[in-house]
C-alpha cells in the first residue's frame, strides 16, 4: 500500500452504493458470486462474516460499514472480491463485499488527487486518493489502514459477553 | 533424501547421537558401574567421530577422538564415572555440539576441555602413571602394562562398497595405531592394471603387526560398522617372525596415501549415500536391546502437506455423504459410507504419524535439572512420568521453551535451600516431577515441586506494586496465581542468572494460549506447587458435535462433550436469573448461547443442553438443536477475528459453508465465573 507510483495504476473498479471505488488489480485473487456467509457472533459489523474460498476459511469485510453507507440486502449484482491485504504486517486473504463489480481499468496517476482534509463525509485516512474518469470520481480506499483499525480488539465482543454474564 | 544437504544430514544425525550420549552420561551418574551405558556412550562418540570425519568436520572428529580416547579409560573399567567426570564429559558433549553447529568459528575451548577431561580421569585413575597423550604415537602407554606384550598380525580387506559408503581407510588405520605400537603394510597384490581400476573400489589390503595384549575387542570396535563383507583375520605372532615385516613400511603416516590411489576419492562421497551408512551406524549404536525396527526420516513439511490433503479429503467426503443422504441411490450411499470409513481411517493414521511421545521432550530436561542443581547448589531429584503420552509434533516443539521456564521456576523459586528444607522438616533434596496424562480431548502436563509453594502475600504485594491490582481489590486465589503470568511480574527477591528478571512466565502464557491451551496453578504453602498445562491433542482434525443456535451452526469438540440433556421447562422462566442445572446432584452452570451470541431468530420450544468439561470445570451450553457428529478440520481464524475468544477456529461443513468451532475451555472458564458470582451474591 505504498504511494501511487508515477504512470498508471491498473485497478479493478467496483461500486459500493452510489460511489465508484478502485482497488489495485494486482492484489485481487478472484471475484466470486455471492456464496453462503457464516456470521461470526460478536464480531464487528465490518468483518461480521466468514466464507469458504476453495477450502479456505476467509473473513468477509463490508467496506460500506467503514464509509458509513446504507447496507441493503445482497442482490443479483452483489459480488465478493477476494484480495490479499496486509494486516499488522501479515499478508491475509480477505473477501470484500461489492454491490457491483465493473471492470479493470488504468487510472492515470496524474489524475489522482489527495483526499481533501475537510468537507468529506469519510475519515480521510481511509482514502489514498481520488481519481477521475469519464468526468466522474473514483475513490481509491486505503485498505491497509482500514483493515488495520479492525485488526485489534473489537470492543463489541467483550461488551456483549459481559452483558450476558451479569 | 537425495536433495538434502549432506552436512545437514550429518548435523541431524549428530544431534541425535549427542542426545543419546547425554542421556547415557546422566544415567551413568546414578549407576556408575553400568557397562551397557558406558558402551552406549562410547558407540555414540564413535559414530560421531566416524561420520564427522566423513563429512569433513575435521575439528569435530579430532576433538571426539580425544574425548573417546579419554573415555576409553572408563570403558576399560580403569576409571570410575564420578560426578565430576560426568560434568566434564557433559561440557565436552556441549562443545561437540558447538563444533558441529558452528564449524567455522574459533574453538579455543577444545584444549581446555580436553585438559580438564584428562585431568579428571587421571585424578581417579587406578593407573596414574599412564596419562593420556594427544598423539597416537604416545598412546600405547595406556595399553602397555607390560604384563603380556604379545604380538599379533591383523590382515584385513575392506568390503568392495566400503569407499562408496564413505569409509576412510586412513581413519581405520589411525584407530588401529591407537591400540598399540604397530607396523602397517599395504597388501598390493590384488591391484588390477590401471585401465580397469575402478576408483571407488578398495583394492588394497592391509597387514598390521601389533604389539600388545589380545586386540580382538579393540579391533572389533574399529571395524564395528564394516564387519559384514570384509575379510579380517587376527593371529598371534611369534616374536621372531614379526621383526622382518617392520622395515617394509616405516613411514606409516605417508605410506597408506602413497600406496593407495583410491583413498582420496573418499573425500567426495556421493551426497545421498553417506546418510545410509550413518543410518545403519546409528541403528547399530542403539545396541542389541533395541529390536531392528525400520523407520525413515521424513521432512516435517511433507507431513504438514499430507495433513492438509487429508483435511481436504475429509471435507470432500463430508459433502459426498450429505449428497448421498439426500439421494435414494443405494449404490451411492454404499460408496459414501465406504469412503467415510476410509477417510476417517486415513485421518487417524496421518495424525498418528504426527504424534510423537512426549518422552523425547522430557529427556531434554534432565540435563537442565542436572545443571540447575549444580549451579544453585540444590540437590534435586527429577522424576518424569507419562513419557509415552503422545502429542502432535508441532505442539511438542513449541512446548519446549515454556516447560524450560516452568522447570527453572520450580527449581529456582519453588525449591528451598537444603538448610531451609531440613528446618521445615523435609528431606534435604527437593523433588521436581514432570508428568503427562491424557484428560479427555486434552493432555495435561504438570510440573510439580515439593518446595515452599507460592506466597500469596508476596504475589499480591508485587501485583499491587506493578499496578496490576488495586490495593483493596478482592481477588479469588486462582486469579491471584494467574498474576504471575502477567508481563514484567517477578517475585524473586534477588535476580539470579536463571530467573527473576520477570520475563519468561508471560511468554509461557502466550505460547500456551497460542496452542489453544491453558495453565492451571495450584499450591499448598510449605508443601509445593503444581503448574498444569492443558493442551489439545492435535491442531489439525478433531471429531466434532454440530449444533444449531438460531440460524448459525457451531461445532463443539466431541472429546469435551460429557452428555446432552434437555433444558427443563421450569428454568426457562428464570431467564436472567442464576443459570444452574442440577446434573445428578451437582450444580452445573449453563450459558445460553443464544444470549452469548445475540441471536434474534425465534428459539426452538425444546432447548438442549450440551454439557462440556475442561479440566475440573463443567458448563452447560444451551443450544437450539443438536445436529450430529462430524469430522472437523480445524482452520485458524484470521487476525480480524482473533479478538473473539468464544471460538477457537472454524471448519468447513459438508455443504461447503463455514461453521465456527467453540472454544470449550474459554466457555467453561466463562461459566465458572458464573459460579463464583453466584456464590458471592
Amino acid at each position: 500500500m505504498s504511494e501511487i507510483k508515477a504512470g498508471t495504476m491498473t485497478a479493478l473498479t467496483l461500486r459500493l452504493q452510489d460511489e465508484l471505488f478502485a482497488v489495485e488489480a494486482e492484489s485481487v485473487r478472484e471475484i466470486l458470486d455471492l456464496v453462503p456467509i457464516t456470521e461470526v457472533p460478536n464480531a464487528s459489523p465490518f468483518v461480521s462474516g466468514l466464507i469458504n474460498v476453495r477450502g479456505r476459511v476467509v473473513p468477509l469485510a463490508d467496506l460500506r460499514v467503514m464509509f458509513g453507507m446504507d447496507r441493503p440486502e445482497p442482490d443479483e449484482d452483489t459480488r465478493i472480491v477476494v484480495m490479499e491485504v496486509t494486516i499488522d504486517g501479515e499478508p491475509t486473504v480477505a473477501g470484500i463485499l461489492a454491490d457491483k463489480v465493473h471492470d479493470v481499468t488504468d487510472i492515470e496517476a496524474a489524475s489522482i488527487e489527495e483526499a481533501p482534509k475537510v468537507g468529506m463525509r469519510w475519515r480521510p485516512e481511509f482514502i489514498r486518493g481520488i481519481g477521475k474518469r469519464n468526468g466522474g470520481f473514483i475513490i481509491i480506499p486505503n485498505l491497509g489502514r482500514i483493515f488495520e483499525t479492525q485488526g485489534g480488539r473489537s470492543p463489541s465482543s467483550a461488551a456483549s459477553e459481559e452483558r450476558s454474564a451479569s | 533424501m537425495s536433495f538434502s544437504d549432506p552436512n545437514e544430514t550429518f548435523r541431524q544425525e549428530a544431534r541425535e547421537l549427542l542426545e543419546q550420549l547425554e542421556l547415557c552420561l546422566l544415567d551413568l551418574e546414578h549407576t556408575p558401574g553400568n557397562d551397557d551405558l558406558v558402551n552406549s556412550a562410547f558407540r555414540a562418540l564413535h559414530t560421531i567421530k566416524g561420520s564427522g570425519a566423513m563429512f569433513g568436520f575435521t575439528a569435530v572428529a579430532a576433538f571426539v577422538h580425544e574425548f573417546e580416547t579419554a573415555f576409553d579409560q572408563v570403558r576399560k573399567g580403569q576409571t570410575q564415572a564420578t560426578p565430576t567426570l560426568i560434568a566434564v564429559a557433559l561440557d565436552a558433549k556441549d562443545h561437540i555440539a558447538k563444533l558441529i553447529e558452528h564449524p567455522d568459528q574459533d574453538h579455543d575451548g577444545s584444549d581446555a576441555i580436553l585438559e580438564a577431561l584428562r585431568a579428571t580421569i587421571a585424578g581417579t585413575d587406578v593407573v596414574p602413571a599412564a596419562p593420556k597423550a594427544a598423539t597416537p604415537e604416545a598412546a600405547p602407554a595406556q595399553d602397555a602394562p607390560a604384563a603380556d606384550p604379545g604380538r599379533w598380525r591383523i590382515r584385513f580387506r575392506l568390503p568392495g562398497d566400503a569407499l562408496v559408503y564413505g569409509t576412510n581407510p586412513l581413519l581405520l588405520l589411525d584407530e588401529i595405531k591407537a591400540i598399540g605400537p604397530c607396523t602397517i603394510t599395504a597388501l598390493t597384490d590384488t591391484i588390477p592394471s590401471l585401465d580397469i581400476i575402478d576408483p571407488e573400489v578398495p583394492y588394497l589390503g592391509w597387514q598390521v603387526d601389533l604389539e600388545g595384549p589380545d586386540p580382538h575387542d579393540a579391533i572389533d570396535d574399529v571395524f564395528l560398522f564394516l564387519k559384514d563383507g570384509m575379510e579380517l583375520s587376527i593371529e598371534p605372532l611369534a616374536a621372531d617372525t614379526a621383526t622382518p615385516a617392520a622395515p617394509e613400511v616405516t613411514a606409516v603416516e605417508e605410506a597408506p596415501v602413497a600406496a593407495s590411489e583410491p583413498v582420496p576419492t573418499v573425500a567426495a562421497p556421493p551426497a545421498a549415500k553417506p546418510a545410509r551408512t550413518a543410518k545403519s551406524g546409528e541403528a547399530e549404536a542403539g545396541g542389541g536391546e533395541r529390536a531392528a525396527s525400520s523407520s525413515m526420516r521424513v521432512d516435517a513439511e511433507r507431513l504438514d502437506e499430507l495433513m492438509d490433503r487429508v483435511g481436504e479429503l475429509v471435507i470432500a467426503q463430508a459433502r459426498l455423504t450429505q449428497i448421498a443422504n439426500m439421494s435414494s441411490d443405494g449404490n451411492l450411499k454404499t460408496i459414501a459410507e465406504e469412503l467415510e470409513r476410509l477417510s476417517s481411517g486415513l485421518r487417524d493414521t496421518t495424525m498418528g504419524i504426527r504424534m510423537v511421545p512426549i518422552g523425547t521432550l522430557f529427556s531434554r530436561f534432565r540435563r537442565l535439572v542436572h545443571d540447575l542443581s549444580r549451579d544453585l547448589g540444590k540437590e534435586i531429584e527429577f522424576i518424569t512420568t507419562g513419557e509415552d503420552t503422545e502429542l502432535d509434533k508441532t505442539m511438542i516443539e513449541r512446548l519446549a521453551d515454556p516447560l524450560v521456564h516452568l522447570i527453572r521456576n520450580s527449581v529456582d523459586h519453588g525449591l528451598e535451600s537444603a538448610e531451609k528444607r531440613l528446618a521445615a522438616g523435609k528431606s534435604a533434596h527437593g523433588t521436581v516431577r514432570l508428568s503427562a496424562v491424557y484428560a479427555g480431548a486434552e493432555v495435561a502436563i504438570s510440573v510439580i515441586d515439593d518446595g515452599a509453594g507460592l506466597n500469596a502475600e508476596r504475589i499480591r504485594a508485587k501485583a499491587e506494586e506493578a499496578g496490576l491490582l488495586a490495593p483493596d481489590a478482592k481477588i479469588a486465589e486462582q486469579d491471584l496465581w494467574q498474576m504471575i503470568f502477567a508481563p514484567g511480574f517477578s517475585t524473586a527477591k534477588e535476580v539470579t542468572s536463571l530467573s527473576g528478571r520477570g520475563v519468561g512466565m508471560d511468554v509461557v502464557k502466550r505460547t500456551i494460549d497460542g496452542l489453544r491451551g491453558s495453565i492451571d496453578v495450584s499450591t499448598t504453602p510449605g508443601q509445593g506447587s503444581t503448574m498444569t498445562l492443558r493442551l489439545p491433542l492435535t491442531l489439525a482434525i478433531i471429531d466434532g458435535m454440530l449444533v444449531r443456535v438460531g440460524n448459525g451452526r457451531f461445532t463443539i469438540p466431541l472429546a469435551a462433550v460429557e452428555e446432552c440433556v434437555e433444558l427443563p421447562e421450569g428454568i426457562e422462566a428464570n431467564a436472567r436469573g442464576r443459570n444452574f442445572l442440577d446434573i445428578r446432584g451437582s450444580l452445573v452452570p449453563f450459558l445460553r448461547l443464544r444470549e452469548v451470541f445475540g441471536t434474534t431468530a425465534p428459539p426452538e420450544p425444546h432447548q438442549k443442553v450440551v454439557i462440556v468439561s475442561s479440566g475440573e470445570g463443567r458448563v452447560g451450553l444451551v443450544v437450539d438443536q443438536i445436529i450430529g457428529n462430524n469430522q472437523t478440520v480445524i482452520k485458524q481464524l484470521s487476525k480480524l477475528h482473533s479478538s473473539i475468544k468464544s471460538f477457537s477456529g472454524a471448519t468447513i461443513l459438508g455443504d461447503g459453508t463455514v461453521a465456527l468451532i467453540l472454544d470449550t475451555s474459554h466457555l467453561v472458564a466463562f461459566g465458572q465465573g458464573y459460579v463464583d458470582q453466584g456464590r458471592a451474591a
